[in-house]
């Protein structure tokens, strides 16, 4: 593993305003290593995805507990791969029913955490996923 | 030494030897504010102060025992289940689904995009509508939520807050189509937009525009809607969102401080409109602390209302309460055990003196509840009222030597956080500064590490797991509605009289640049079908948005 820090983005995608486990994750993030950036609510995938490339991440974690995840996640890993950024692992969590898991997974989402996950098991998948930066 | 300090001496003594030889399960036992801790045993010496000044009697200053004299012996809390989704059609259907089960009032939960003030073809709108709630764009759908539904029979909370007056101005012309007067209604409105900042999001305009909107819904009511609840000032969110009990208490009333003083300040009588306030609590796990804050958080705000304030109406010192359990609690691992959990929870808000109650349906970790699920939420409010006998005496609980000392506690540490806040200028001002923020995201972050090691232990989630659960059944949303919606709008903008909503907006953005209470102008154009997202739109353009500060 190189020196260089991870980076990710904590984003809020949507109306949701729910963003106490966003902001648990981040600062969990930040407490295994990691420089996380956090982008506050009511983001469309447009911007979430600007604000990646501009931030130059590794990752970008999606949260959403309002059931629009899936026409806002799958958007954004789109938005990626149409600009060229499609190295960023994409994962996602929030109150997402299982069933819904398999489509947002063959959408691009990486992994999807639901209620209950352990902090470890999300920076732990991070370090074991996010491609080694040139 | 007294008797009984030698016995409780020796009494001590004799258990610090018998922990000594048995551990006890932990060093320290506290609440859920870490800053208060349990002791092994409360007796009469934990007691303090004079009954009357203290505790008084139900529905006497300062109101610690309830705000009315005989409580549920009355009459029961109202049985008020939060519901909406999907379409205006289903979410009728829901509520009298509801009224036919015997549930006592209604709670509307709105969508987010008509929480936040976008017509649901906005381009923020996408994926949002219908999820969380129902789909409200113009007067046509409030219409259609209503049908059926006698608006001088029912009292309807709605649970909104940024475009508040957009959705009391449709219920009120709803109302009035049916031939019930504005003065007939009774019902709540959330309009609590300070607990928006801090922990719910969903704002629109910033703090002085969205004080100036609440300060002419309580003008206009107290003229108009005598019986409407103008504001449930919400503990509720601030708790979800990671708070103690402690800050929840603190927090709100800090709140509730601002908007009292924003009122006065634009020259209302206090006991104009004082006696209309109402409050949303939460209703956690920690079961005695919960019912003890519910208990202390009545006593302070009364002392502050009589004594801060200068407010002579008693209706002006209560603090009436609506409760919902807590829904960070509820576990998507083994869903059932919710039912539990929400038992032990509405049963303090009970013996906490709510005046209604949302109990949570066991699925809600999951998604919105399926119709079955939101039956058994609200069959265990009619086992607690009808079977369990704690209604049958006002504020049980009274003179435990635990539940006294706990409220006393509780007070304490809330007030010294309002006493903080005062300093910082009030409650705005702390928000604008994200102290509330972050000193709710540290308690978060705090539970949720005791959860991660262990030392809170989560039943079904960090102990006594079972692997391989069977998946529930759980509520869909209809993937068209968003479509049909939009349909519908594009019909709406057709059909109705274009130049009377174009003269209505108008009318309504002047009197946005001057000061005018605009409630007049926010009915005439819902009256007139303009749309939801076209009256936020117009006052967005004379008010500006909010933009919270970075993290």
């Amino acid at each position: 593993m190189s020196e260089t820090k991870i980076r990710v983005l904590v984003a809020k995608p949507g109306l949701d305003g729910h963003d106490r486990g966003a902001l648990v994750v981040a600062k969990a993030l930040r407490d295994a290593g990691m420089e996380v950036i956090y982008t506050g609510l009511r983001q469309t995938p447009q911007q979430i995805v600007a604000s990646a490339i501009q931030e130059d991440v590794d990752v970008i974690g999606l949260s959403s507990l309002s059931g629009a995840h899936m026409h806002l996640f799958p958007e954004v890993v789109r938005l990626l791969q149409e600009q060229g950024a499609d190295d960023v692992l994409v994962i996602g969590g929030g109150v997402i029913p299982d069933e819904d898991i398999p489509a947002l997974r063959s959408a691009g989402i990486a992994e999807v955490f639901t209620p209950g996950t352990p902090l470890s098991a999300m920076s732990e998948y991070i370090y074991a996923h996010v491609k080694e930066r040139g | 030494m007294s008797d009984f300090k030698t016995r409780l001496q020796d009494w001590q003594a004799k258990a610090d030897k018998a922990a000594s030889r048995f551990p006890e399960r932990s060093e320290q036992f506290r609440t859920s504010a870490e800053t208060i801790e349990v002791k092994r045993l409360y007796t009469q010496d934990d007691l303090s102060g004079d009954y009357l000044e203290k505790l008084g009697f139900p529905g006497e200053y300062p109101y610690t025992r309830g705000v009315q004299p005989t409580m549920y012996r009355s009459r029961f809390w109202t049985m008020r289940q939060y519901s909406g989704f999907g379409s205006a059609e289903e979410t009728n259907l829901r509520f009298k689904y509801l009224l036919e089960n015997g549930q006592t009032g209604l709670s509307t939960a709105f969508d987010l995009p008509t929480q936040i003030g976008y017509d649901s073809d906005d381009l923020m709108a996408k994926g949002e509508v219908g999820k969380v709630g129902v789909a409200i764009a113009s007067l046509k759908d409030m219409e259609t939520l209503l049908s059926g539904i006698e608006l001088d029979k029912v009292s309807t909370s709605m649970t909104i807050n940024a475009p508040a007056s957009v959705l009391l101005a449709m219920y009120i012309a709803v109302a009035e189509k049916q031939g019930v007067s504005a003065d007939k209604i009774s019902g709540t409105i959330q309009n609590d937009i300070l607990k928006e900042y801090v922990a719910r999001g969903t704002y629109i305009y910033p703090p002085e525009a969205s004080m100036r909107l609440i300060t002419d819904i309580f003008g206009y009511c107290a003229e108009h809607v005598p019986n409407w609840n103008t504001i449930s000032i919400s503990g509720y969110h601030i708790r979800e969102a990671g708070s103690t009990a402690v800050q929840e208490v603190a927090f709100t009333l800090s709140n509730a401080i601002a908007y009292v003083d924003a009122a006065v300040k634009s020259g209302l009588d206090v006991d104009r409109f004082a006696p209309r306030l109402s409050f949303f609590f939460n209703a956690h796990n920690n079961f005695l602390e919960e019912i003890a804050k519910f208990r202390a958080a009545r006593r302070i705000w009364s002392r502050i209302m009589k004594e801060r304030f200068g407010a002579r109406d008693p209706k002006s010192w209560q603090l009436r309460f609506h409760t919902q359990t807590g829904g960070s609690t509820l576990t998507a691992q083994q869903p059932d055990n919710n039912i539990v959990r929400v038992t032990l929870q509405a049963l303090a808000a009970v013996l906490g003196g709510t005046q209604s109650l949302h109990t949570n349906s066991k699925d809600e970790a999951l998604a919105l509840p399926t119709e079955e699920s939101a039956r058994i939420a609200l069959r265990t409010q009619q086992i607690i009222a009808y079977e369990s006998g704690v209604a049958d005496t006002v504020d049980p609980l009274a003179g435990s030597y635990y539940i006294e000392s706990l409220t006393d506690e509780v007070e304490r540490q809330a007030l010294e956080y309002i006493a903080k806040i005062d300093e910082m200028g009030g409650a705005v001002k702390a928000i604008e500064q994200g102290y509330m923020q972050r000193e709710i995201q540290n308690a978060a972050y705090h539970a949720q590490m005791s959860i991660e090691d262990a030392s809170s232990v989560v039943v079904g989630v960090n102990k006594f797991r079972i692997e391989n659960e069977p998946k529930p059944e759980l509520q869909k949303i209809n993937p068209e509605l968003e479509r049909i919606q939009n349909e519908r709008l594009a019909e709406l903008r057709k059909t109705r009289d274009n130049d009377a909503v174009e003269a209505a907006l108008t009318a309504l953005r002047q009197a946005a640049k001057g000061s005018d209470n605009l409630m007049p102008f926010i009915i005439e154009s819902v009256k007139a079908y303009a749309t939801l997202g076209e009256i936020c739109n117009v006052m967005r353009d004379v008010f500006g948005e909010y933009q919270p500060a970075q993290w």
